[in-house]
């Protein structure tokens, strides 16, 4: 279930955009109206109705973005996010939907603590949001959480994200149980006696720094084990931000072989490779870390072949002075929702190295259908839940410019092409930049 | 009309840039061979009765050690010492640290000293990145963890050329370690830079995965090299449980340097601290052909290089040495 704050639907035209919606196989030069939230006409002349007309001319209007995997630092951190300051970071970054990883302090492994979530994002929420719960209490790997009544309570999905499911025997356990809940498992493979004290990619940095390595067999490893399981169980799991070429292959074999096994990839994953830890730069320390060239490649090549089916970013907000320390004392992770898109079309569709089209279907359709979400579409009747691309204008990433409290990005100071002109969701304009 | 400039930006003189000695990959082969030249200036007044140079006269040099040191510390103070400098020893313990203070809030702190040169040991990769940025003093790294540690690569490279008379075509095998060894680190990219072949020899699971160097696991090949370096084998890191090796003795027994693995006449080093009848038989640690106490002379005459070079940008001529002596 997804909670978003109550709010009138508003009036819209989007008058002479480029209507990009892969979903539908929808591209063309389109007016699109939205009364009281949801989209009234797509044709190629509407009425305006007395309605407010935004320009769409050398724009283009795609279905808003959703992100499968965001950390909003609530409860437990909320100097580092809210659900107030992540959904509008989201709304920034034309997201209509995000999902929410439960490794919060406390860690949502109860239904009181969801429902308290659930209450949060009704008062605060910008931008549609949903909980994954914890597959295990405490993300302990011990004892199976309550996943039935966290079901109730509106969980999306189970995940242990930030940590493995160390046993074999738990994870087959949550796979049998989860499978009375209708709900998926998101899965962070890591087997950590290969990963323990890794800081960087076992490769040629790691190498010349010193830094301990996390090798790729790390991940890939786990990734075989928990689809040899879920082919054994015949249950879906959905793998998260995928970094190794192995663990690729892996996922193409499983999914060949029927196995109902999703995965997605981040936005740093695809543009970046462990050479960029030459900076010594804390923020682009990440688990998983970032790989060699072969790595990148073989995730870019999942994405447009469809193996990889969503985008997420893994946002993950630390505060300043948790990532003001050398490289090894900082934590893992970094901001993503306010250039997801941004750096994906700067570094990869205008490169050619990635159509729009896919672009735009593995950061929306893609993950909602993982997840069992209503996909955000551009048809008649539909929510209005839509995003407005200006695929022209340059901007600069500034550490003043962001919604998020944090501002742990891996692209400060750079500059992007393409940017959120306006961004609906849930019925409602929630972002106009 | 677009190449048109302001006078003034023109006129107004380039900042130059802040010198630090961080990595061995930030130096160009002009730099090593200036640094040594100097080192060797040096080297020929330590013989005079007044050791002390007035050269770093009202300079400020505070030494700022996270990880415990003898030699390294020691030949710092020493070497600004000699070159009439002002030195300040912190030590992690017994300083804020202790309290929880981060690094760069003791950075910040010593910074409004206004060092001239912080001379930084870390046991994290890139600490002296961190200082650099939040002070306005040179730094010169003394070891960031398992990453750097450029001046016993430099000191290394003196030695080796005052005793064998060249660096460009010598082998030099490392022995031991090198996983966790930042003199390997930075030694690998010194010997690149000056054109000697290096040969990385020790267990599989302490030779680091592509490493940009020639890596084998058979003690065999050090005697086809001119010098055998030995690393220490860092006995916390070979706790049981670890194993890289199943035991030292084990390791002793198939990597250890005896002489019997050596070709008469073949120089030995090592960085010490040194594990006698471990990595190094102590016969081959007292021969003639062990450069060990060479090493420590070294390091203080490539220190005092290296606070100089930092400070002055320049090669140090005899005359501006002796025009200071008069100073």
């Amino acid at each position: 279930m997804l909670w978003i704050k109550e709010r009138p639907g508003d009036d819209l035209v989007v008058r002479g955009a480029r209507v990009v919606d892969p979903a539908q196989g929808i591209d063309a030069v389109l007016d699109v109206r939205v009364d009281k939230g949801t989209i009234a006409a797509v044709a190629e002349t509407v009425d305006a109705n007395g309605h407010r007309v935004v320009d769409g001319a050398g724009l283009v209007l795609a279905p808003a973005f959703v992100d499968p995997h965001v950390h909003l630092r609530t409860p437990g951190r909320e100097d580092e996010e809210t659900l107030a300051s992540g959904t509008a970071a989201a709304a920034a970054g034309g997201y209509c939907a995000i999902l929410a990883m439960p490794n919060t302090d406390p860690i949502v492994d109860s239904a009181a603590t969801l429902g308290s979530l659930a209450d949060t994002a009704k008062r605060e929420a910008e931008v549609h949001v949903g909980f994954l719960a914890a597959i295990t209490r405490g993300q302990g790997g011990d004892e199976l959480t309550e996943m039935g009544e966290l079901a109730d309570a509106g969980a999306v999905a189970f995940s242990d994200d930030g940590v493995p499911v160390v046993s074999a025997g738990m994870m087959r356990r949550a796979l049998q149980y989860a499978s009375t809940t209708g709900r998926p498992l998101a899965l962070h493979c890591e087997e950590r006696t290969l990963s323990k004290g890794g800081h960087v990619h076992e490769g040629r940095v790691a190498a010349e720094f010193g830094f301990a390595g996390y090798p790729s067999v790390a991940e890939s490893l786990m990734v075989e084990r928990d689809l040899s399981l879920a082919a054994y169980e015949e249950q879906p799991i959905h793998l998260l931000h995928l970094s190794a070429a192995e663990s690729v292959a892996a996922l193409r074999r499983a999914r060949g072989a029927g196995v109902r096994a999703s995965g997605e990839v981040t936005p740093h994953h695809l543009c970046l490779t462990d050479d960029a830890v030459r900076s010594l730069d804390p923020n682009v320390k990440m688990n998983p870390p970032l790989r060699a060239e072969r790595d990148r490649t073989a995730l870019l090549d999942a994405l447009r072949d469809g193996t990889i089916e969503a985008i997420a970013t893994d946002h993950a907000p630390h505060a300043r002075y948790e990532k003001d320390v050398p490289f090894e004392a900082a934590p893992f992770g970094v901001t993503g929702l306010e250039t997801a898109f941004a750096v994906l079309y700067t570094r990869l569709v205008a490169t050619g190295a990635l159509p729009l089209a896919t672009l735009l279907e593995r950061m929306s359709a893609g993950p909602a259908r993982i997840f069992g979400l209503d996909a955000p579409r551009i048809a008649a009747g539909a929510p209005a839940n839509l995003v407005l691309l200006d695929l022209e204008r340059e901007w600069r990433v500034e550490e003043g410019g962001f919604r998020s409290r944090s501002q742990n990005s891996w692209l400060l100071g750079e500059s992007l092409t393409g940017k959120v002109a306006l961004t609906v969701a849930g019925g409602a304009v929630v972002h106009e930049g | 009309m677009n190449s048109i400039r302001l006078v003034n930006d023109d006129l107004r003189p380039p900042e130059p840039p802040r010198r630090h000695l961080i990595s061995i990959a930030d130096l160009t082969r002009d730099d090593v061979e200036r640094l040594l030249g100097t080192a060797r200036t040096f080297e020929s007044t330590l013989d005079r009765q007044v050791k002390k140079l007035p050269t770093l006269k009202g300079h400020l040099v505070v030494n700022l050690f996270y990880e415990s040191s003898t030699r390294t510390s020691s030949s710092f103070e020493l070497a600004a010492k000699r070159l009439s400098a002002d030195t300040m020893n912190i030590k992690s313990s017994g300083s804020s640290v202790d309290k929880g203070e981060s690094l760069k809030d003791t950075a910040l702190t010593l910074g409004a000293y206004d060092p001239d040169v912080i001379v930084i040991r870390h046991p994290e990769i890139g600490a002296p990145q961190l200082v650099a940025r939040v002070t306005e003093a040179h730094i010169v790294n003394a070891g960031d963890g398992k990453n750097q540690h450029p001046t016993q690569a430099l000191l290394d490279l003196y030695t080796i050329q005052q005793d064998l008379g060249r660096l460009d075509g010598l082998h030099v095998a490392i022995v031991g370690d090198v996983l966790h060894s930042r003199v390997a680190r930075s030694l690998v990219q010194a010997f690149d830079l000056v054109g000697i072949r290096c040969t990385l020899v020790g267990p599989p699971a302490l030779l680091p995965r592509e490493m940009p160097a020639e890596t084998t696991t058979d003690i065999g090949v050090i005697r086809d090299a001119d010098v055998v370096y030995v690393l220490r084998m860092q006995q916390e890191r070979m706790q049981a449980g670890a194993n890289y090796v199943p035991s030292l003795r084990e390791y002793t027994a198939r990597w250890g340097v005896t002489p019997e693995r050596l070709r008469p006449g073949q120089k030995v080093m090592h960085p010490g601290p040194m594990n006698r009848g471990v990595e190094i038989d102590p016969l081959v640690a007292d021969s003639a052909d062990a450069l060990i106490e060479t090493q420590v002379r070294s390091g203080l005459v490539v220190r005092m290089a290296v606070l100089y070079d930092v400070l002055t940008g320049g090669p140090v001529g005899v005359q501006a040495l002796a025009a200071a002596e008069v100073a």
